[in-house]
């Protein structure tokens, strides 16, 4: 009971930490920040300010943090009838997953004590994070609309009792290496320009964790290891688990954010193979065709759901 | 155990008998995910056919030092090698084909076929059986994605290899990536039909 306590404590503040970039306000001023639609930043500010300064889009520097050498184009600035609140319009949609730095420059320094007001305005960290989730999981399933893990996908999807297992070990031996894979790539492979071996040391982290769970399996649930058969060895024979580092690797993700994208992966992954198993079941019951028996009418079935999986396109949540 | 084929045969065996995407169904994501055109099918043929060679020669030739327990990380290694080979010469030489196949290059690392043919023939064989039988299962490898590819191309746009055939363009939806899983799904059902055909024709 005690160490339950802990944990809720211990999640608590995880959360607070996670929430306190969003709730720290920008002091002088601005009152508040945030994106409207995807080719505008809404700007408020604490008292009505001057029309012919506010409104004017030479007054406004906009850059994504990443890359502040890019300027993005302001199509024009409104503010409304109070003067408080100011809209930054766009000529390009912004990529609103990105932080963003807005400097608004030359301003009468009467008003606002200095003449230069830089501030940054981006998304919730944590609708962020779970946007990476639901994105691995469902916009980009990595069966469905990656097209990756296949060999394993059609092998392990004929019974459901199998494809659950496959699909847990198969989540649980994504986060580790995927964990793994990134403590080497920052502070091994970065450091010392070893980029170039991202395909060796991934790889290499990969058969590590599935010996592990091999030997792990084999010794606590032997019944869960014979089910498996030959596709725990095939788990280092599948794209997923070599995509998840490389994409990492490629968006130069953080810890959690590699963490969020694995579980999604994984995640995706079973429900992907639950999904057909569950359909497969209720196939060997139907009367198919003979020459499309077995993996033929399976490939069928799964592009039938990847055009279900189609509707997730365009799914933003956060 | 040597094996008693010629090595024509261990090529057409890899082509025909044993083709990785029709009959072992193996690699199937590159075969669904960028199968549209058949020059990605010729372009990704050439990748594996080159790790599979490089890697079935490497493995053959140091066969006897590998201990039996680690051989898959051993095999799992040697193909990682070659892969990052063929990745930065790909992406130094021809970039333009480089960006279109995005990821899959990398991902030829967890090809099963490559290493089901390592397991299965390379660590059992010699040099020369090898290389023939990993030219075979590169070739065989390469023929599936270019029939796929063919189809696609010809049904989605009209064209092969670029060039205008139909003039018009029958079924859009082909190049669509999504499209990939019928394509192959149709075709393996299309081989299936032919060779039960086939049997009974022979049969009589």
């Amino acid at each position: 009971m005690h160490r339950l306590t802990m944990l809720m404590r211990a999640l608590a503040v995880l959360t607070l930490a996670l929430l306190l970039p969003v709730l720290a306000q920008a002091d002088g001023l601005i009152a508040g920040k945030s994106f409207g639609n995807d080719r505008e930043i809404v700007v408020t500010f604490k008292a009505p300010v001057d029309q012919a300064v506010f409104a004017d889009p030479a007054h406004y520097l906009v850059y994504e943090e990443s890359d502040p050498d890019i300027r993005l184009e302001l199509a024009d600035v409104r503010l409304d009838s109070t003067g408080k609140i100011a809209f930054l319009g766009f000529k390009e949609p912004l990529n609103t997953t990105r932080p963003h730095v807005v400097s608004m420059i030359d301003l009468p320094a009467a008003v606002t004590g200095r003449t230069v007001e830089t501030f940054r305005v981006a998304k919730p960290y944590l609708g962020y994070l779970l946007s990476i989730l639901v994105s691995a999981l469902l916009i980009n399933n990595f069966v469905f609309t990656k097209y990756l893990g296949l060999c394993v996908f059609f092998g392990t999807s004929k019974r459901r009792d199998t494809a659950k297992g496959m699909g847990v070990t198969f989540t649980i031996v994504m986060v580790v290496s995927a964990l793994m894979s990134w403590f080497f790539y920052q502070f091994v492979m970065k450091p010392h320009g070893l980029d170039f071996l991202q395909i060796v040391v991934f790889i290499g982290l990969v058969s590590l964790t599935v010996q592990a769970v091999d030997t792990i399996l084999r010794k606590v649930n032997p019944v869960l290891f014979n089910a498996f058969g030959v596709y725990l060895v095939l788990v280092i024979a599948n794209c997923v688990i070599i995509a998840v580092p490389l994409i990492m690797a490629n968006n130069e993700y953080n810890f959690l954010e590699t963490f969020m994208l694995a579980l999604g992966a994984g995640g995706g992954f079973l429900l992907a193979l639950y999904m057909m198993a569950s359909v497969r079941e209720r196939m060997e019951l139907a009367r198919v065709p003979k020459s499309f028996k077995g993996v033929p009418i399976a490939f069928i079935v799964a592009g039938q759901f990847a055009l279900a999986f189609l509707g997730f396109s365009g799914l933003s949540l956060f | 155990m040597a094996t008693d084929k010629s090595n024509l045969q261990l090529v057409v065996n890899g082509i025909l008998n044993e083709n990785p995407i029709f009959r072992l169904v193996l690699s199937m994501c590159p075969a669904v995910g960028i199968s549209t055109t058949v020059m990605n099918g010729i372009m990704l043929g050439v990748a594996v056919l080159f790790v599979q060679v490089f890697s079935s020669c490497t493995i053959s030739l140091v066969k006897n030092w590998i201990h039996p327990r680690i051989r898959i990380p051993t095999y799992t290694l040697t193909i990682a090698t070659w892969v990052t080979v063929i990745d930065m010469v790909l992406a130094a030489y021809l970039p333009e084909a480089y960006a279109k196949m995005g990821i899959f290059v990398k991902l030829i690392v967890a090809f099963a076929i490559i290493t089901m043919r390592l397991e299965m023939f390379a660590s059992k064989e010699n040099l020369t059986h090898s290389f023939w039988d990993g030219v075979g299962m590169g070739l065989g490898f390469m023929v599936g994605m270019m029939a796929i590819g063919f189809v696609r191309e010809l049904l989605g746009l009209g064209t092969i290899l670029g060039y205008d055939v139909l003039g018009f363009r029958p079924l859009l939806f082909f190049i669509l990536p999504l499209a990939g899983f019928f394509c192959v799904g149709l075709m393996m059902g299309f081989f299936n039909y032919i060779e039960t055909r086939y049997k009974r024709v022979k049969q009589g």
